[in-house]
């Protein structure tokens, strides 16, 4: 009956060290009004120059995207009144941007679907107003105005919610892998608006949509898409029309709101800032970007099925923080472990601990280092898969080294054939009954004897060895 | 002392003839003495400026002397200076102190110049006859009835009263030259990016420019020397290199081509025109070859600036909303009252309307037919101009219509008003650097000619402006009522 | 230019006008637009808009920080401030 048409605008905060038109710091946290400079407080006579490394970053972008780059890009002011806009207006661009006509590719149930992206620009953020300090008083931070943005919009190519929040991962992963930006939703360095409209599934109208913003996180985007389609839905359904407005999303409620502000009655008057000279970007600069790009995560993806023999699915998961997958070859490298066996480490124990405690792998308390050395110790039978896992679990909590551990512990493995079979010999002595069984024909036994030579020797015996050697016993005792 | 050059100043200080802290504190008293009369400073710094001077004379004792040691100037009150208060004019800015100074006001500082006061201007640029500052009108020294012209009426007044030897000035439709034709001394406007906009407030961004006024041509060479160059924190300044303007426009003058546009003598007052005759015929007599040109579509430079200027102000003034710093207005309710009450009671008419014509000018449905349209009759402006110097070196022409008017007389007429910019704003429009130097008299008040070059061209203008003050006294002559006074 | 536009642009403006001034801003902005509409006497039609006098290059800032926390200073005389934050009415989104 209903289709959804999805269109997304994503504001991704550019990694500058100074802001997108002023030479104050953009670095987060910093106490109000403390990296606000002249320009960016939008003093009398002040003047913005545009920061050049904001401009390589977006061609990055658009070399990823494959989209054109503009040679001439031009900034234009979007006029319009509020207390964090400090020059009543903004400097975005609107004819002419920097990038257009890009693509980035999702995978919908084994399938690749092409979102197209329209356009992304460079804009100046605003300043955070909160209204929660005081009773009857708004505050204004202006420490993030002038923050250097790209806004990044798709055609409305998404059809569902699922959908969007692939391409929007996909977006996270690539400006992070570009190293543009820190993609971090909660600080507020990727914010997403959803536009979304319904029509009849054999039309090709579009309906009127609604603009949901203040959407942070992954989670968030996907609730608050499926309310708005069920609030439209029902909308339609009872021959009314949709509002086209803005609408804020609730993640207390799950529900979006008409947002209540004037910014609807604005006419942002764009015109090209008279301040600013048209972008000139040479085709040598692009070629010159395009040599020096990083590997993007769909090359990484083939790289790694390739040359390490993953799985898709396994692949999938080590490449999308890049972080991670940077992790995983530091620990591979100049060791002899199998990258296989190292990658279903990481993923089945190393991500369940950062998973459960949040841990991004800049802050793991586990170095590449030391986890390497803990599987190479597993890899030559010095401590077996089990004691791995409770030395691990050691690593992690305590930020111990697992040298440290092992020594401390005693944990290493016995692997002397001597001491194992004399444990070996103890066990046959004090399950003598068993055994004869076992020599009858009651092959499950041999685990249980197993059992006990490793209860004997604590766990500390090497399973392989213990194995090998009660065969041994057994089959001489037969 | 009042009547001295620039030139003669620097050398009297040089040679110690006079101190810094003398030449400062006459000045002073000079302003003192007589700027009741005319309006022309909106703040005197006289505590500030004679501790510079002190200083400075305790560093030429030490032999440090640097090239403009000394010597007073007085700053447009649109200039932002560090520690005194820039008004702009304005109600609005009434109270603001500047944290920076503006590069123009760094360069001069760092010359060595002292500055002695922030003159009068009409509020945040906006006129033509320095009617519309809070601070009052100015008077013209020719004539206390009578306007100085404007936006940069103090500056221009206090030159001509010789309370102080040089000034600062801004131009975007006329604003130097205008009034130094109707005071009757020098004002440049140089090429559009030839001069940092960094820390003068902004009026129209693609328009404005900073100057100079001065009694001759010479010092204002040498003054422009000193304010020009590329400003890394302004992104339109030119990286074209400063001459020593002063150097090349006291060379030998050497054979020029000057147009004059027909359409500048259409309906020309016929008392101007005579006066204007005769300076042409001083050039062809003196090494110039006279050609006739047609800027046809001139004319249109008055309605595309009334849609260009306005449209870049309504933006530009945007920040003056009181939360920051400026005027705010007491007893709001909310955001929306504290923005409105603020910038009606901060700003004045004229401020106000251009800003609503600005604001129309952008918006949905209008800003082809407007702005658009403006910035494209600017393209053909400017080729006019181009073609027309493809024929000559510099383009001449009365600065305006006529001599001062009286106070009051064009404040009810604001098309009256905007018309007597009419042969000055088609060189903003063009980014092109004009000049003007009185030429003359009517009814004793004083003509300026205007001397327009194509881009970077200062030297010429200037070598023209030179040679012209070479062969007549105009710019030597004094209001009578200074000697009343 | 009839009322209702005055309204409209003095709101985008925030500038507020009473009934008396929207009369008389009406009537002196409808001056300035005829003054304006001579520019229709030129055909435009294939002519490119200006926005720069001059052909010049943007040149670009190398991404350094060179400003220092300055404040206090900018703070000065600004009574609206506290903590460091800047003060308005109470917004309600």
């Amino acid at each position: 009956m209903w289709e959804s048409v999805i269109g997304l605008e994503i504001h991704v905060q550019l990694k500058t060290q100074s802001k997108i038109f002023s030479p104050a710091s953009t670095s987060f946290g910093a106490e109000q009004n403390t990296q606000a400079c002249a320009i960016d407080l939008g003093l009398p006579g002040v003047l913005p120059v545009l920061n050049e490394e904001a401009v390589k970053m977006a061609i990055k972008l658009g070399i990823a995207i494959g989209a054109s780059i503009e040679n001439n890009s031009i900034f234009a002011r979007k006029n319009y009144f509020y207390p964090d806009l400090p020059k009543g207006y903004q400097i975005s661009q609107y004819e002419i941007p920097i990038v257009s006509n890009g693509s980035i590719d999702i995978d919908v149930n084994g399938n690749i679907k092409t979102i197209r992206i329209t356009r992304a620009h460079l804009e100046e953020d605003a300043g955070k107003s909160i209204h929660d300090l005081y009773e009857n008083e708004s505050v204004i931070d202006l420490n993030r105005a002038g923050t250097p943005l790209i806004e990044i919009v798709s055609e409305p190519d998404l059809s569902n919610a699922e959908e969007a929040v692939k391409y929007l991962k996909n977006i996270h992963s690539l400006v992070r892998y570009l190293n543009i930006s820190d993609g971090n939703m909660q600080e507020g360095s990727f914010r997403c608006d959803a536009n979304i409209s319904l029509k009849r599934s054999n039309s090709s109208e579009l309906g009127i949509r609604a603009e949901i913003k203040n959407i942070n996180s992954f989670k968030f985007v996907e609730q608050a898409i499926n309310y708005e389609i069920q609030r439209q839905s029902e909308i339609l359904d009872n021959g009314k029309s949709v509002i086209q407005e803005t609408r804020l999303f609730d993640p207390i409620k799950n529900e979006t709101r008409s947002m209540r502000s004037k910014e609807e009655a604005n006419d942002y008057r764009y015109f090209p800032d008279p301040d600013l000279l048209p972008v000139s970007i040479s085709n040598d600069l692009i070629e010159n970007i395009k040599l020096n790009m990083p590997e993007l995560p769909n090359k990484k993806k083939e790289r790694f099925i390739r040359q390490y023999k993953l799985t898709d699915y396994d692949t999938s998961i080590l490449i999308l923080d890049k972080d991670l997958s940077n992790y995983y070859e530091k620990v591979l490298e100049n060791t002899d472990l199998n990258p296989k066996t190292t990658a279903n480490w990481i993923i089945t124990e190393l991500l369940s601990y950062a998973n459960k405690s949040n841990t991004e792998v800049k802050n793991y308390p586990v170095t590449f280092g030391d986890l390497a050395s803990l599987l190479t110790y597993l890899h030559e039978g010095l401590i077996s898969n089990k004691q791995a896992k409770i030395i691990f679990e050691k690593m992690w909590n305590n930020g111990e080294k697992p040298q440290d551990i092992i020594e401390k512990e005693g944990i290493k493995q016995v692997s002397d054939t001597t001491e194992i079979n004399k444990l070996v010999d103890n066990v046959i002595k004090n399950h003598y009954k068993s055994v004869e069984e076992y020599l009858a024909g009651k092959d499950k036994l041999f685990g249980f004897f197993v059992g006990e030579v490793m209860k004997e020797s604590k766990g500390k015996a090497n399973p392989k060895i213990v194995n090998k050697l009660l065969k041994e016993k057994l089959k001489n005792d037969k | 002392m009042e009547n001295k050059t620039l030139i003669e100043l620097k050398t009297e200080i040089q040679n110690k003839k006079i101190s810094s802290y003398e030449l400062t504190k006459f000045f002073l008293d000079r302003i003192k003495k007589i700027d009741s009369k005319l309006n022309s400073f909106i703040t005197i710094t006289e505590n500030n400026a004679l501790k510079k001077a002190k200083e400075i004379d305790s560093e030429i004792t030490k032999g440090n002397i640097k090239p403009l040691s000394g010597i007073p100037i007085a700053q447009k009150d649109i200039f932002c200076t560090k520690d005194i208060k820039t008004t702009c004019g304005s109600k609005m800015l009434e109270n603001f102190v500047s944290p920076y100074d503006a590069t123009v006001v760094e360069k001069l500082n760092e010359a060595g110049m002292i500055i002695i006061g922030k003159t009068n201007m009409d509020e945040f640029a906006m006129g033509s006859s320095n009617e519309t500052s809070y601070f009052g009108d100015v008077k013209n020294p020719w004539d206390l009835n009578c306007v100085p012209g404007g936006s940069s009426g103090g500056s221009a007044a206090s030159v001509a009263a010789r309370l102080i030897p040089c000034s600062t000035g801004t131009d975007t439709g006329g604003s130097i030259r205008q009034p130094a034709s109707l005071t009757g001394i020098c004002g440049i406007k140089p090429t559009y990016g030839r001069v940092s906009r960094y820390g003068m407030i902004a009026f129209a961004s693609s328009l404005d420019q900073a100057g100079i006024f001065t009694r001759t041509a010479k010092d204002c060479a040498i003054l422009l020397s000193h304010i020009s160059g590329y400003d890394p924190k302004d992104s339109t300044s030119s990286k074209k290199e400063v001459p020593d303007y002063y150097k090349e426009c006291i060379k030998k003058f050497e054979k020029m081509k000057i147009g004059i546009p027909e359409e500048f003598l259409d309906g020309l007052d016929s008392k101007v025109s005579e006066v204007f005759n005769e300076s042409v015929n001083i050039f062809k007599s003196n090494g110039c070859d006279i050609k006739k040109i047609s800027l046809k579509n001139s004319k249109l430079g008055v309605s595309a600036y009334q849609v260009v200027a306005p449209a870049e102000c309504s933006s530009n003034l945007s920040r003056f909303d009181g939360v920051r710093y400026g005027f705010r207005a007491n007893d709001v309710n909310n955001i929306d009252e504290l923005y409105k009450k603020s910038r009606s009671e901060g700003f004045g008419d004229e401020v106000k309307r251009r800003i609503l014509i600005g604001t129309y000018a952008l918006s949905t449905g209008y800003y082809d037919a407007y702005y658009l349209k403006a910035q494209k009759i600017r393209t053909i402006i400017s080729q006019e101009f181009q073609n027309a110097f493809k024929e000559v070196d510099v383009i001449i022409g009365p600065t305006a219509p006529d001599c001062a008017f009286k106070l009051g007389e064009k404040l009810n007429d604001p098309i009256a008003m905007y018309l007597s910019d009419i042969f000055t704003v088609s060189t903003n429009l063009a980014g092109l650097p004009a000049i003007s130097i009185p030429m003359g008299f009517k009814n004793q008040l004083p003509l300026g000619l205007q001397i327009i070059g194509n881009h970077f061209d200062e030297s010429k203008i200037l070598s023209l402006s030179n040679h012209y003050q070479n062969l007549t006294d105009w710019h030597t002559q004094k209001p009578k009522i200074l000697g009343a006074i | 230019m009839d009322k209702k536009t005055v309204i409209k642009i003095a709101d985008l403006a925030k500038i507020q006008i009473n009934d008396k001034e929207i009369e008389d801003i009406s009537v002196s902005l409808q001056k300035i637009l005829n003054l304006v509409d001579e520019m229709n006497a030129v055909n435009t039609d294939n002519i490119e808009p200006m926005s720069h006098p001059l052909n010049l290059k943007q040149e670009l800032r190398k991404d350094v920080v060179l400003e220092k926390n300055k404040r206090d200073l900018f703070q000065k005389n600004n009574k609206y401030t506290e903590n460091g934050y800047y003060k308005v009415p109470k917004i309600i989104d």
